[in-house]
């Protein structure tokens, strides 16, 4: 096999930028050498050879955008099969190259399980009738119109073509309510798929309209609030511009797309974590025998999970569509790392089945590999709840963002020795206290819920009896 | 449908026209579990497409096609004698064995999924009542859903209208009473040309007059210059860009005034024939008891779901607009029973066909290289002639051409045209190419049957490319 192409990356992720080419033509190559460096959405990664031999050519360039599947590089293993024309799947895979492959805004950054058709459909016609119980209209309610410009209408001699997609698809628009006029397709030529209306859907910022509320009219005034036009700056002073990694912008994207479309409560607390502290100074040595770190961050990651488990809406995901609640069974817990190329969140697994050192030992693996940036697409993704800790840079109280599809964050400041009243001693004495902010999706808990899963923290941090009574 | 088990009584749905915007409409309606009422004037379901359209004149032009094969058999040395046409053979056969064989057959449909017909004429007096005249006594049918399919019919225009059964309009020329020695036939569009075709295989000398500088008015050129030029040969004469101004009864026959660039006199045809437009039937319904408009030119108005200002009437057909054509009625039809049951519906198509059942055939479908101009669409066109096609040479004659009509860019098919034998089977796969937002590769890269007329589009693709192994065209 002489032509190595860009294999899968994941469930999400169609493309990625060309960072580094490893080899040059002529050079040989061993199985599983790095040969390209790219970087996706979510992580920088290199693409190994698949087998031994000499490169005999190069098919793209650093900087290129590439998609999954598209050819990179041919090596000549030696029996001369290098020299015949690839397979059928070059052909278009080379045509589509530059022009196909467009810088992609589209969204498929965060890991959302796709919804099915089914799914869309129940939410978007929550009052449309299944056609087997057509006696449900009432003539005085008139069923709900799709959502298109009202001059659409056969006789508009408009100069506009017809969508460039299939009827099943135009209809499959409809039935999600996807204007699909607006989307971009995807296909051969930019003919629009069904995958490109369920992507649509998905990204609505608003739950399907139950009413025909003008989706090109929000489109476009969405677009106008994202791209305001920016001032001349020179005007005031030399300026330079930079531009921004593919890792930047997908950070920039999400979070301005979570703030935006969840609505925030924040919740300050803080815990009292002497007792915490004492137990991390008696246990710290043994955990770093064992290879780990004990911090006040590993502990916390056990406190947050035992919270999860006595309040599963805090582990959740809001389906707008279906207007259902998707409550987890796993805990699988997001840990902000601040790299050097940016904000990165690996999560670490079933956090409520494993002990203390053993979250120590691989919560200093994986922030290790996030800075020295060798983490998998699979520990991007998948998080239930995140936890952020800017108390090593002196932070006290925030406001985290959400991490979606999640619906809560835990944000943790610096912890310091504050006086504190001893109503029994009638002293103050000084205890270690530590700022909490708790970010959560006001559709899903509201203040009292965000307030209870805080008190329990708090409890739970100052008697760890609890977390083995209700956790 | 099964699952209906509510006790609740199911909505009532009335169909105001049984043509073939109408009894589509009712039976969907009824499969969906409505209870529906489809009002006619006739004693069954099919309208005018069935009645005196389109199944009637295509049983009649299968019949003139025989008569041309067999005469122009002689080119390749097969000779047989003049036909003799048993009219009275000829007209029960379309009557009985055509007609009333599907009429017959829609009213067994209508039966079967318990659809109400109810034979009269129908006047809305209210947005949720009809009143039906049924032989001088009167129904009154309610409903929650109403569907307006009233179609459309002849129009003469007035200098033209003479009380005489020697001018005819397209449903008396289908009747078959006579074969006239002479025939004027007024109108080049579809309908006079089919009616020019059929008379002419019979044996009448034809004459057809148009007024404005072509055939079938606003179809590409391209297409209608392989129709014309049948035309010219077997008709008697064409005269474009004329009129007729009056029309007397004299003699045996009618005289006719002829009005043309060089052109200024009388002729006296044994019959007459008026086929210069149709016109929506959107009067006398009681359309002012309900929210229902209609624009100036009588068209009722509709939004993207079919429905009019009322928001519990519907309209469908040649009521509501052009093309008027059975098939747009009967997807209609579709659209606004399936907005009634609910569902978000719209009326959409990338693509209508048309036919023209002439000798040859002209079909096209999507956007067409006039409409293209005139909207100022930037399009590239694919041609295919005839001439190069293996299967067409395999006929006494290979008159014709395919074409595509391409975005530029996307090289997505916008629209197809063909004239030539057959055709109009032909356009069923190209709409299916344009609904489908095919691209001129997946044409190309389709394995089409060899030897059939249905490669040439394929073929059309290929000189796109320049890779037509039958034809040599400009590589691209």
């Amino acid at each position: 096999m002489p032509d190595f192409k860009l294999p899968s990356l994941g469930e999400d992720i169609q493309d990625a930028d060309v960072l580094k080419i490893l080899v040059s033509e002529g050079d040989t190559v061993t199985a599983d050498q790095p040969i390209i460096e790219i970087e996706t959405e979510k992580a920088t990664l290199d693409v190994p050879a698949e087998a031994a031999g000499t490169v005999s050519k190069i098919h793209v360039a650093e900087g290129d955008t590439i998609k999954v599947g598209q050819l990179l590089i041919t090596i000549d293993a030696g029996d001369g099969a290098s020299s015949k024309p690839a397979p059928t799947e070059e052909a278009p895979a080379a045509e589509a190259e530059p022009e196909a492959v467009p810088e992609q805004p589209a969204a498929e950054a965060e890991p959302t399980p796709e919804p099915e058709p089914e799914e869309a459909e129940t939410e978007a016609a929550p009052e449309w009738v299944a056609p087997d119980s057509p006696t449900r209209p009432d003539p005085t309610e008139p069923p709900r119109e799709a959502p298109r410009p009202a001059a659409s209408t056969e006789t508009a001699p408009s100069g506009d073509q017809p969508a460039f997609a299939a009827p099943s698809v135009r209809k499959f628009a409809r039935e999600v309510g996807v204007d699909i006029d607006s989307i971009a397709g995807s296909g051969p030529g930019g003919r629009i798929t069904e995958d490109d209306v369920k992507r649509a859907s998905r990204n609505r910022p608003e739950p399907a309209a139950p009413t025909a509320a003008a989706p090109t009219a929000s489109a476009v005034h969405r677009l106008a609030s994202e791209f305001r036009e920016l001032p001349d700056f020179t005007r005031w002073g030399p300026v330079s511009r930079e531009k921004l990694s593919r890792l930047r912008r997908t950070v920039s994207r999400n979070m301005a797309q979570s703030w935006t479309e969840i609505p925030h409560v924040h919740l300050q607390h803080h815990a009292d974590i002497t007792a915490m502290e004492e137990l991390r100074q008696d246990f710290k040595e043994r955990a770093r025998e064992a290879g780990g770190n004990l911090t006040i961050s590993v502990m916390m990651l056990k406190v947050v999970a035992s919270a999860l488990r006595a309040h599963p809406r805090a582990n959740s995901s809001y389906d707008m569509e279906a207007q259902e609640l998707i409550l987890k069974d796993y805990i699988h817990i997001g840990v902000a790392v601040d790299t050097e190329r940016g904000l990165v969140v690996p999560k670490i697994e079933n956090v409520d089945e494993k002990n203390i050192i053993e979250l120590s030992i691989e919560l200093n693996e994986i922030a290790e590999r996030a800075r020295t940036n060798s983490l998998t697409i699979d520990e991007l993704s998948g998080s239930s709840f995140t936890v952020t800790n800017l108390g090593s840079l002196g932070t006290g109280y925030f406001a985290p963002i959400i991490n979606w599809p999640e619906v809560a964050v835990l944000g943790l400041g610096r912890a310091q020795q504050q006086a504190v009243w001893n109503a029994e001693k009638q002293a103050f004495e000084p205890r270690l206290i530590m700022p909490m902010s708790f970010g959560h999706d006001h559709r899903v808990l509201d203040g009292a819920d965000g307030a209870r899963f805080m008190t329990w923290i708090v409890e739970a941090i100052k008697n760890p009896m609890l977390m083995a009574l209700e956790g | 449908m099964t699952s209906n088990s509510t006790n609740d009584e199911p909505k009532r749905v009335a169909v105001l026209g049984a043509g073939t915007g109408g009894y589509p409409a009712a039976f969907l309606a009824a499969e969906l579990g409505f209870d529906v009422t489809l009002i006619d004037e006739r004693e069954a379901p099919g309208g005018v497409c069935l009645w005196e359209g389109c199944i009637p004149s295509k049983a009649l032009l299968h019949a003139a096609q025989v008569i041309t094969d067999a005469r122009e058999a002689s080119h390749i040395g097969l000779t047989f004698g003049d036909p003799a046409i048993d009219l009275d053979r000829l007209r029960e056969w379309k009557d009985k064995e055509v007609v009333r064989k599907m009429t017959g057959g829609l009213g067994q449909i209508a039966r079967g999924r318990k659809v109400r017909y109810v034979r009269g004429r129908g006047r809305f007096t209210a947005p949720d009542n009809l009143r039906v005249a049924v032989d001088g006594e009167v129904t009154d049918v309610g409903f929650e859903y109403a569907v307006i399919a009233t179609g459309s019919r002849p129009i003469i225009p007035p200098p033209l209208q003479l009380e005489s059964d020697r001018v005819w309009d397209s449903t008396a020329a289908l009747e078959l009473r006579e074969v006239p020695k002479s025939l004027l036939v007024v109108g080049g569009g579809y309908i006079g040309l089919e009616m020019a075709t059929l008379y002419s295989a019979l044996g009448s000398q034809v004459t057809v007059v148009e007024m404005t500088a072509s055939l079938l008015p606003g179809a590409d050129p391209d297409l209608v210059k392989v129709l014309a030029e049948s035309v010219a040969e077997r008709t008697h004469e064409v005269l474009l860009e004329t009129r007729v101004t009056e029309l007397r009864e004299s003699g045996d026959g009618v005289e006719a005034d002829l009005l043309g660039n060089d052109l200024d006199e009388s002729r006296t045809f044994d019959r007459v024939l008026i086929a210069t437009g149709r016109r929506p039937n959107s009067e006398n319904l009681g359309l002012e008891a309900t929210g229902v408009k209609v624009d100036e030119r009588g068209f009722i108005t509709v939004d993207h779901q079919r429905r009019t200002g009322e928001p519990s009437i519907f309209a469908v057909g040649d009521v509501v607009g052009e093309p008027m054509l059975a098939h747009k009625s009967t997807h209609e039809a579709r659209v606004a029973v399936e907005v009634i049951a609910g569902e978000p519906a719209a009326w959409d198509p990338a693509a209508i066909p048309a036919v023209v059942y002439t000798d040859p055939e002209v079909a096209w479908t999507g956007l067409s290289e006039t409409d293209a101009r005139r909207q100022a669409i930037e399009v590239e066109v694919a041609r295919f002639p005839w001439n190069a096609s293996g299967r067409a040479t395999t006929f006494a004659s290979n008159r014709g051409v395919t074409k595509l009509v391409i975005e530029p860019g996307t090289q997505r098919i916008l629209g197809v045209g063909i004239a030539g034998r057959g055709a109009g089977e032909l356009i069923g796969e190209a709409t299916l190419a344009v609904e489908m937002g095919a691209r001129v590769d997946d044409l190309r890269l389709t394995i089409h049957s060899h030897p059939t007329l249905s490669e040439t589009l394929m073929e059309a693709a290929e000189t796109f490319f320049g890779t037509s192994p039958h034809y040599m065209s400009r590589r691209r």
